[in-house]
């Protein structure tokens, strides 16, 4: 789960990183408020999880508190990069003298995690990166070893720190790695990393992404999901525990198992095109046990669902035999009663296949075409979506 | 032959008591997997009863291992306890530890990675079906009754992908079949696993399954091309995901230009491997191989 800046900023600052006063605002006279305690000038800043805000004027100074309020009021539903502005935040202006870079972040191909450090911040890290690479520290943090005193001064030696911020940075450096290690982060990043005219440094913008995972023992992280934002269809899935995501297309997809629910969509997508690029609707894992009541809650959120014109079901029987998942489907089908009104095409393998298709068979349902494969039920689904 | 596991391992199930743990060790059992304890250190001293067999709980994988000889252990225990459990058998020196366990934070499971670096297990996992050497041994929750022993060598980072290749090519056989997980980090690689089976005389092909997310099957086209003899067919999924969405793996996720299926597809075929648009497709690859 990615954070907005402000929630970023309020968990680093909650963990001793430097962060300007500031607090967010969801309407103009809110952000007025805001630059009124703070008492000079506020820079108003987009919430968005995208980057860009700036150049799409997402990002503004106000020099007073009914400045801040009329600049909130321009900001406040911008649309950026497709993202649309619902809250701003309204932070102390600070003027900078150096912008720096510092990140701890997952490394997936090495198996460990890495601090990165920058005494050149304010780009973007991956044009650094590309760039001038030599000005980037990569520095591998041992999970079973962490960072302490001389690990930081370590990650803040190889980027250059100059010594009269050194200190500060070691401080920062150490804080930000308990954000890390204790809200099960995979990636805490401070971009700039600013030294103000007065040589304070400071996190003056962040990115925090939060591993959904460790859910379980960190109970404070649901609160910042933003559900505003959820797509109507994924938080009523949400609700009843199924793992769905929307997606453009016309094919609803239920099956079980994430790989191969990802390859049933790929299928749909490349036997639709035969029939005027038609594509999946929506990823749905109904996962191993298959059982009525999930067919059911599965086929009632994808029939809700108005961009689908045909249901593509695809279940391996593997842990769950085929009979039970056939018995499944026509329950589901018989709780659905008159909701159930697209076309469903079913493909089922692995154990007691033939018993599965019996029961599939002796229901005759009206609704559903069983279909022995797995690319031909993908092209007769697209085809039923095509009509 | 076979990888990793064989007719000689002697399986421990950590968090064998539980529910899930009791449902797959009595499905290991039932496909002839030497199982010879479980661990639990509640019930330590007592023995669970499988159909007539009795198995025996310890109160650790180190007192397990002293009393039976097992070398691997399946691990079953739930995502807050699993590091721990991970550990244990870490410490243990057991030869192999499949995690099987689904949600597991990342944080836990790159922690075990460090700590079990320079030690004696190979960990295969987590939140996967761990491994099956058909007619053999199976240790985790792939279904044992899908296929028979046979030369062709599978791995995948999916589970249900993996039964739909051994169903597919059912009548051929497996020498051994891993499903190393979908998590953004875990133990036994795609890399591995090749490797292992290029030196497996047994292991006649090899079917290797990857999908979107991180750079495992890029850098696994790197090794084929440079290690691998044996013909190798591939297929990739997640075509369709869009950037920035988690699609049900949480290592299965395309970050802006990063692992996408088609970078990977482009990757293997650059190896010289054939890639099937779809499983079936991948399968008849597989066949022409093996008919010669």
């Amino acid at each position: 789960m990615d954070l907005f800046e402000y929630q970023a900023r309020d968990l680093l600052a909650s963990h001793g990183v430097p962060v300007l006063p500031g607090g967010v605002a969801e309407t103009p006279e809110q952000a007025e408020a805001i630059a009124r305690e703070i008492g000079q000038t506020v820079v108003v800043k987009a919430q968005v999880k995208v980057g860009g805000r700036g150049k799409a004027g997402g990002v503004k100074l106000a020099d007073n508190p009914e400045d801040a309020k009329a600049r909130a009021q321009d900001i406040l539903g911008l649309d950026i990069k497709g993202h649309i502005t619902h809250k701003v935040m309204v932070a102390q202006a600070s003027d900078i003298a150096e912008e720096y870079y510092f990140s701890y972040l997952l490394d997936r191909s090495n198996r460990t995690f890495l601090a990165m450090a920058s005494v050149e911040g304010g780009m973007e890290i991956e044009q650094l990166a590309v760039e001038r690479p030599e000005a980037l520290a990569r520095i591998p943090v041992d999970a079973s070893v962490g960072v302490d005193a001389a690990k930081a001064a370590e990650i803040v030696d190889a980027a250059g720190f100059a010594p009269e911020v050194r200190d500060q940075v070691i401080a920062i450096a150490i804080s930000l790695w308990e954000v890390f290690t204790k809200e099960d982060a995979t990636l805490v990043e401070i971009n700039p990393l600013a030294k103000a005219p007065d040589g304070t440094v400071l996190a003056l913008d962040a990115k925090v992404t939060l591993d959904e995972n460790a859910g379980f023992r960190q109970e404070a992280h649901a609160a910042l999901e933003d559900a505003a934002a959820a797509d109507p269809l994924e938080a009523a899935a949400k609700e009843k525990d199924l793992n769905y995501v929307k997606l453009e297309g016309e094919v609803g997809i239920i099956g079980n198992g994430a790989g191969l629910v990802m390859s049933t969509l790929d299928v749909v997508a490349y036997a639709g095109e035969e029939f005027g690029g038609v594509r999946p609707a929506n990823f749905l894992d109904i996962g191993g046990g298959a059982s009525a009541e999930v067919m059911a809650n599965g086929l009632g959120i994808i029939l809700s669902d108005p961009a689908v014109k045909s249901v593509f079901v695809n279940v391996f029987g593997g842990i769950t035999a085929c009979d039970a998942v056939a018995n499944g489907i026509v329950a589901a089908l018989q709780q659905l009663g008159d909701q159930a009104t697209k076309p469903l095409v079913v493909r089922l393998d692995g154990n007691n296949v033939e018993e599965g298709r019996r029961i599939l068979a002796d229901a005759n349902h009206p609704l559903v075409t069983v279909v022995d494969t797995m690319d031909g039920a993908a092209r007769r689904a697209a085809e039923l979506a095509a009509a | 032959m076979s990888i990793f596991l064989n007719e000689n391992s002697k399986v421990i199930v950590q968090g064998m008591t539980g529910s899930e743990g009791m449902k797959h060790t009595s499905r290991m059992l039932a496909s002839g997997t030497a199982i010879v304890g479980g661990v639990n250190p509640r019930k330590a001293g007592t023995s669970v009863d499988f159909d007539g067999t009795s198995v025996p709980v310890f109160g650790s994988v180190a007192d397990a291992m002293k009393e039976t000889g097992a070398d691997v252990s399946v691990i079953f225990v739930p995502p807050p306890f699993a590091k721990g459990a991970a550990i244990e058998a870490v410490d243990a020196q057991i030869g192999l530890a499949v995690i099987i366990t689904e949600g597991i934070p990342v944080h836990d499971s790159t922690y075990v990675w460090a700590h079990a670096q320079g030690g004696a297990t190979r960990i295969i996992g987590p939140n996967c079906p761990g491994l099956i050497s058909p007619g053999r041994s199976n240790a985790g929750i792939i279904p044992a009754n899908i296929t028979k022993q046979g030369k062709i060598g599978l791995v995948s980072k999916s589970g249900t992908l993996t039964y739909q290749m051994m169903y597919e090519l059912r009548d051929l056989g497996f020498s051994t079949a891993v499903g190393i997980g979908g998590d953004p980090v875990i133990g036994t690689t795609h890399i591995d696993c090749l490797e292992a089976f290029e030196a497996d005389p047994e292991t006649e092909a090899i079917v290797m399954i990857g999908e979107i997310g991180g750079d495992a099957e890029e850098r696994a086209a790197d090794f084929i091309k440079a290690n691998v003899t044996k013909p190798v067919v591939g297929y990739v999924a997640g075509f369709t995901a869009p950037e920035g969405k988690t699609m049900g793996h949480a290592g299965a996720i395309v970050s802006g230009s990063a692992g996408t299926a088609q970078a990977k597809q482009e990757a293997l075929e650059a190896a010289g491997v054939r890639v099937g648009k779809t499983p079936s497709e991948t399968a008849r690859l597989m066949r022409e191989i093996i008919a010669g």
